[in-house]
């Protein structure tokens, strides 16, 4: 058979490239194009190759703010997993119950950032908030603007609260998905119900899992409505985030240069733990020849 | 290593039941004996899985008590009954190697390691899995999986009995028969009772010493691969058992005589004064004879009925002559080679071949069995060929 090469078929490419172009390409060349300018003024500015990255990656506050980022996501990340999967494990099969308990679950993840935020000021206050008050009651100082424990454990609290739905309703799916025949298996072959977790629910989470734990870590990576709105940052710095100090740095200094550079390496950073944690996981699937008893 | 009683048992999916349709298994008594290789043979619907899901203790009957010797298990679930099921489509534990999936029911009794290594290693030899031992059992093909789903319950020495629930369903052919071998010599070497779920008649009499025939949630008839060819205990186990299934012929009297379809049938005195006394009630009355043995001749002849030609299915050394007699279709096998009538052909039915079924159920009668032909004996199907 004679293949026919006919290459103005690449011109079908044309409208997906435009597409492309115009959704992801030129914002993101705008981006880059101030990161290596110094715009002083619309009319005057120089270029100053990649000393806003220098800068960005050698300032103090910033890194501050990512190893804060850092140790916020890990911890939510450490939490929500396992208490997603156990809730997930606890939510009824089926009948009404079900159906009850999934609305109630996905309540949480309808409700928006500021609002989230809203709400949690507020509870946490300590003249008329619930927990604020009770709390004091109880005999603990609790305040969020000046502990900055205090204000990391209600943010975390906030997020978990916020976000946990999300990871159970997607074990819930993965759960929902083992035939039952596994189950039966395993009552036959007289496994504990730890082995039954270990060997047969755990490994048909995992691609859920994989999917919630990177929703999640970017999510989470890029957090500033609901801090913001509760603690506003602080007290002090100590809840200042990565996409709040952007925000400082663009909007209220104005400074176009360094928070385009500072914008590209959060990008950067996400893309690149994204793709370690799907990497590392994906090989951990793979056949390894030559591991367990000798044959 | 124990007797299963099954005594009484029934079972139904519905929490209420009243009529005998809402049974998935209606009230059986059966006992499975210790070190038996077993087939339990039935269309699909019929029961089978939920019979198997009972033994193992998946499922909890709804009357009736199972027996493990002279103890009632009814309420002891799967883990403490000590029994071993395999089922329909593969259940391995993906992120375990082979191995692990062979020693998982050994290590979770305690077994000791070493003990556990040789088990897997027997096991794994006699299932030729020994050069996918450190694999992942996620990597597998559908047929592996299910070699090692098998492997599972071959491991455990010292089951009750290892169930298996259409196990061959996901492996070729090829390998199919080569697995089926192979359970039967596992079964010889560890006499451990081995029940096996099929609708395969093939299947069953190749795997098992005894067959149980199970037709709407109950146990129509249990005996060898033989007795089921040669004497249904009930219509189905006619229909079911045999390619083609056995042939019924309503019959009535008429002028003290027996027919069909208005055609006079010789049968045995016996058995016509048994037919007689069936009649007087509201039974229905059966003949039923194999196709093996029905005769074919192309002229008239004592005793032979006139029957007009249906079709004929060439098989090879032989073939499935289709007769109608009346309204009725009867099936005949003829050996290859015989050149057969075009239009009318007649047939006789011996009537030492005859089985005579009252409401569904063979009734025997002294006489009506003076000789035993087996499906493969001298007899088979043969006669007319010397009478024509």
């Amino acid at each position: 058979m004679n293949k026919v090469r006919n290459n103005s078929a690449w011109w079908l490419v044309l409208p997906m490239l435009a597409l492309v172009t115009f959704s992801a390409i030129v914002p993101l060349m705008t981006v880059v194009n101030y990161s290596v300018q110094d715009v002083l003024d619309p009319h005057t500015r120089y270029f100053v190759g990649v000393e806003w990255f220098v800068d960005t990656l050698n300032n103090p506050g910033l890194q501050a703010a990512l190893a804060r980022q850092f140790a916020f996501s890990l911890t939510i990340l450490a939490i929500e997993v396992p208490l997603g999967i156990g809730v997930a494990l606890l939510m009824p099969k089926r009948g009404w119950q079900a159906s009850l308990v999934l609305i109630l679950v996905t309540l949480p993840l309808l409700i928006p950032w500021n609002v989230v935020g809203s709400i949690w000021q507020i509870f946490t206050r300590g003249d008329i908030g619930l927990m604020g008050w009770s709390l004091r009651q109880l005999g603990y100082p609790y305040n969020i603007t000046s502990s900055s424990i205090d204000a990391w454990a209600t943010i975390i609290l906030m997020d978990v609260w916020h976000w946990t739905s999300l990871i159970a309703l997607l074990c819930y799916s993965g759960l929902q998905a083992i035939p039952e025949a596994y189950y039966q298996a395993a009552r036959i072959d007289r496994a504990s119900r730890w082995a039954v977790f270990r060997y047969i629910q755990l490994p048909k989470l995992t691609n859920v899992l994989v999917i919630g734990v990177l929703l999640r870590f970017m999510h989470s990576f890029m957090i500033y409505a609901e801090p913001f709105v509760l603690t506003g940052g602080g007290p002090g710095s100590s809840t200042t985030f990565l996409s709040q100090s952007l925000a400082i740095m663009a909007t209220a200094q104005f400074d176009v240069g360094p928070s385009a550079a500072f914008s590209l390496i959060y990008f950067l950073i996400i893309l690149l733990v994204c793709w370690v944690f799907y990497t590392a996981i994906m090989n951990l699937q793979k056949d390894r020849r030559g591991e367990g008893p000798d044959a | 290593m124990v007797d299963i009683t099954l005594s009484g048992l029934a079972h139904s999916y519905q929490s209420s039941p009243s009529k005998d349709e809402d049974y998935a298994i209606r009230h059986m008594d059966h006992v499975w004996e210790q070190g038996g290789a077993y087939a339990l043979l039935g269309p699909s619907g019929c029961g089978k899985s939920t019979l198997l899901n009972i033994m193992s203790g998946l499922l909890a009957p709804s009357q009736g008590d199972v027996l493990f010797d002279d103890k009632r298990v009814n309420q002891l679930p799967p883990q403490e009954r000590n029994i071993a099921q395999v089922f329909q489509f593969p259940v391995v534990y993906d992120t375990m190697t082979v191995f692990d999936n062979l020693a998982f029911p050994l290590r979770n009794t305690g077994v000791p390691e070493a003990q556990i290594r040789e088990r897997v290693h027997e096991v794994a030899d006699a299932l030729e899995l020994t050069s996918h031992l450190k694999r992942k059992a996620r990597n597998l093909t559908a047929d592996e999986k299910q070699k090692v789903s098998m492997g599972r319950g071959l491991v455990r020495s010292d089951v009750a009995a290892i169930l298996f629930d259409e196990p061959l369903t996901v492996i070729d052919p090829q390998l199919k028969f080569k697995l089926r071998r192979k359970l039967k010599e596992i079964h010889q070497r560890f006499a451990v009772t081995m029940i096996y779920v099929t609708h395969d008649q093939l299947e069953a009499s190749t795997f098992a010493d005894k067959i149980a025939v199970m037709y709407e949630g109950q146990i129509v008839q249990f005996g060898t691969p033989r007795e089921l060819f040669e004497r249904p205990a009930h219509t189905f186990v006619g229909y079911f058992i045999g390619s083609p299934g056995m042939n019924f012929l309503e019959v009535d009297m008429a002028d003290g005589q027996v027919v069909c379809q208005g055609s006079p049938l010789a049968v045995d005195e016996s058995v016509q004064m048994a037919i007689e006394k069936a009649l007087s009630g509201t039974a229905t009355v059966k003949l039923g004879i194999r196709p093996e043995f029905v005769q074919v001749s192309a002229e008239p002849g004592e005793g032979f009925i006139e029957v007009s030609m249906d079709q004929c299915q060439d098989l090879g050394t032989f073939s499935i002559l289709s007769v109608r007699l009346g309204q009725v279709v009867l099936k005949a096998r003829v050996e290859e080679g015989r050149t057969l009538p075009a239009q009318r052909a007649y047939i006789r039915f011996p009537p030492e071949h005859l089985g005579l079924y009252v409401d569904e159920y063979r009734v025997e009668i002294g006489g009506i069995h003076n000789k035993e032909n087996g499906p493969h004996g001298e007899g088979n199907g043969l006669h007319g060929e010397e009478e024509a």
